[in-house]
């Protein structure tokens, strides 16, 4: 008990003097994920735009897929993208294992089921004379497909909060295809493993309460503008 | 509306920044091959006591050459010279590396520096590891006594030594008083802790950890418990793909005199002794 507390005020002490590792964890952890939760978005509601609309032969396998990796172990994905990457590897002449790019890779795998998945779901929930009445109006398929994402907009949120969370708070898949290299690839988890390592606890409370004031404030801003279409 | 796009452009401006600062380097890679970059596959021991961070700016200053360590077992880190993932190794594990370099996966070995394994356990010693006049006794007394073990279980170059000791004193480690951990040394010194157990571990890392644990020091520097640290260039015979000139020049860095003197000199401030003997030969 006594460490938590000398710990957190140890803490406080090292994120109000602008330690050098607490920032360069903070700063590598937003760079990947929000990389990461970017591209998921660009890539995912698209695709679970075509799933919800479309219907073609083994979509129902398609999206059972997508489901299931909703639930995908990080360590899994961080391995399987550490074996395309390695230099023996079949993308190895990319020369991207330990780097911040084969991060995004990875985290891009873990939250783009859930994004797409979530979408998926969002749109299908909507009411479809909506589409005919968009159509029916006269909009065009663009504008009517930007209807959709407006009115399902507060699930394709929740899609972005969960993502965000997921792939801020993973450490098996960044440590991997990582490696935790100082002044490279560190980020926020990693940095907690090694500090915990090093038996540097006051750094990795530190660093832990960070990572929580992120994830909280991260969160909490995406619900705020979530909530507020609520009730228009 | 009109303010509905201006913070769609924002957004759109935030994300492109982003994603173009974090995914720059794709293009670096892509561009050329560099030489300018080392992948050193290493022991958790060298990261866990600060040498590495003591040591690679200090290289990347005199050479340009960006070293990305990755801390693994000396096993796993000879897997990935193996496979050519890794530039050069840093390891402590002497059986493995001789098979490696007959093998012909290591063009070239040094031995950089040593250091002493060491027996730490509980204060009250069930096994009396304390008397013992070397470490194979220490161990054969405790497979005798049964005494709670946690070993490393990862293949690593501790986990190698270890278990070499269990063989040469005839002994079958297992039961439930013998516990594999699968992790690193900080982390198995850590569960030991917990566990009340002996371990075998580096000197280096136990310095690191001495403050925070309550278990003692009973066996050091004997003959037997000697650490030997060894660079190792991986062939480019093997993988053309592979850094060798920069494993080269950090490979004579490490040996150079003053790598060594650098080598020598860690350490001596923050826990009152050298972690590492420097020990290439001239």
């Amino acid at each position: 008990m006594e460490l938590l507390i000398e710990g957190i005020k140890q803490a406080f002490m090292l994120i109000f003097t602008g330690d050098p590792l607490v920032i360069e964890a903070t700063v590598g952890s937003l760079k990947t994920s929000g990389s990461a939760v970017i591209i998921s978005l660009l890539l995912g509601v698209p695709l679970g735009l075509l799933l919800a609309l479309t219907r073609f032969p083994g979509r129902n396998v398609f999206v059972s897929i997508i489901n299931a990796g909703m639930g995908l172990p990080p360590v899994v994905v961080g391995l399987f993208v550490a074996v395309f990457l390695w230099r023996s590897g079949p993308l190895g002449s990319l020369e991207l294992m330990y780097t911040m790019p084969a991060m995004v890779i990875a985290q891009v795998v873990i939250a783009l089921p859930l994004v797409a998945g979530l979408t998926t779901s969002a749109i299908q929930q909507l009411n479809p004379k909506l589409r005919l009445q968009a159509l029916a109006l006269g909009a065009t398929k663009g504008q009517m497909l930007y209807t959709l994402i407006k009115e399902a907009r507060l699930m394709t949120f929740a899609a972005v909060i969960a993502g965000f969370g997921a792939i801020i708070s993973e450490v098996g898949a960044v440590l991997m295809v990582g490696g935790n290299i100082s002044g490279q690839t560190r980020v926020l988890t990693t940095a907690i493993v090694e500090e915990v390592g090093k038996g540097e606890f006051s750094e990795a409370i530190a660093l832990s309460i960070i990572l929580l004031s992120l994830t909280f404030l991260a969160t909490y801003g995406l619900t705020y503008y979530q909530q507020k279409g609520v009730g228009k | 509306m009109r303010k509905k796009y201006k913070a769609l452009v924002l957004f759109a401006v935030i994300a492109a920044l982003v994603v173009s600062n974090c995914l720059a380097p794709l293009t670096i890679a892509g561009a050329a091959r560099s030489e300018k970059v080392l992948i050193l596959a290493t022991t958790t021991s060298t990261k866990d006591t600060g040498l590495l961070d003591y040591l690679l700016p200090i290289f990347k200053k005199k050479t340009g050459i960006t070293v990305k360590s990755i801390a693994v077992g000396s096993g796993q880190a000879l897997t990935m010279g193996q496979r050519g993932d890794a530039d050069v190794l840093l390891v402590h594990s002497p059986a493995q590396e001789k098979t490696f370099m007959s093998k012909g996966y290591g063009k070239t070995r040094k031995d950089v520096m040593y250091n002493y394994f060491v027996i730490i356990g509980p204060k009250n010693d069930p096994a009396k590891v304390k008397t013992a006049p070397d470490a194979l006794t220490a161990f054969k007394r405790i497979a005798a006594a049964k005494a709670k073990f946690v070993s490393r279980g990862d293949n690593s170059g501790t986990n190698t030594k270890e278990l070499g000791f269990w063989k040469a004193a005839g002994a079958t480690p297992s039961g439930s008083w013998y516990m594999k951990t699968g992790q690193g040394m900080a982390a198995t010194i850590r569960i030991a802790n917990e566990k009340n157990a002996y371990t075998l571990t580096d000197e280096g890392t136990y310095l690191v950890q001495k403050k925070s644990i309550s278990l003692e020091l009973l066996l050091k520097k004997t003959k037997d418990l000697k650490n030997q640290y060894g660079v190792i260039t991986v062939n480019p015979a093997k993988h053309s793909f592979v850094n060798y000139n920069g494993a080269v020049r950090f490979s004579d860095f490490l040996t150079s005199r003053e790598g060594q003197r650098l080598i020598g000199s860690y350490g001596t401030k923050k826990y009152g002794k050298t972690l590492f003997v420097p020990n290439a030969k001239k």
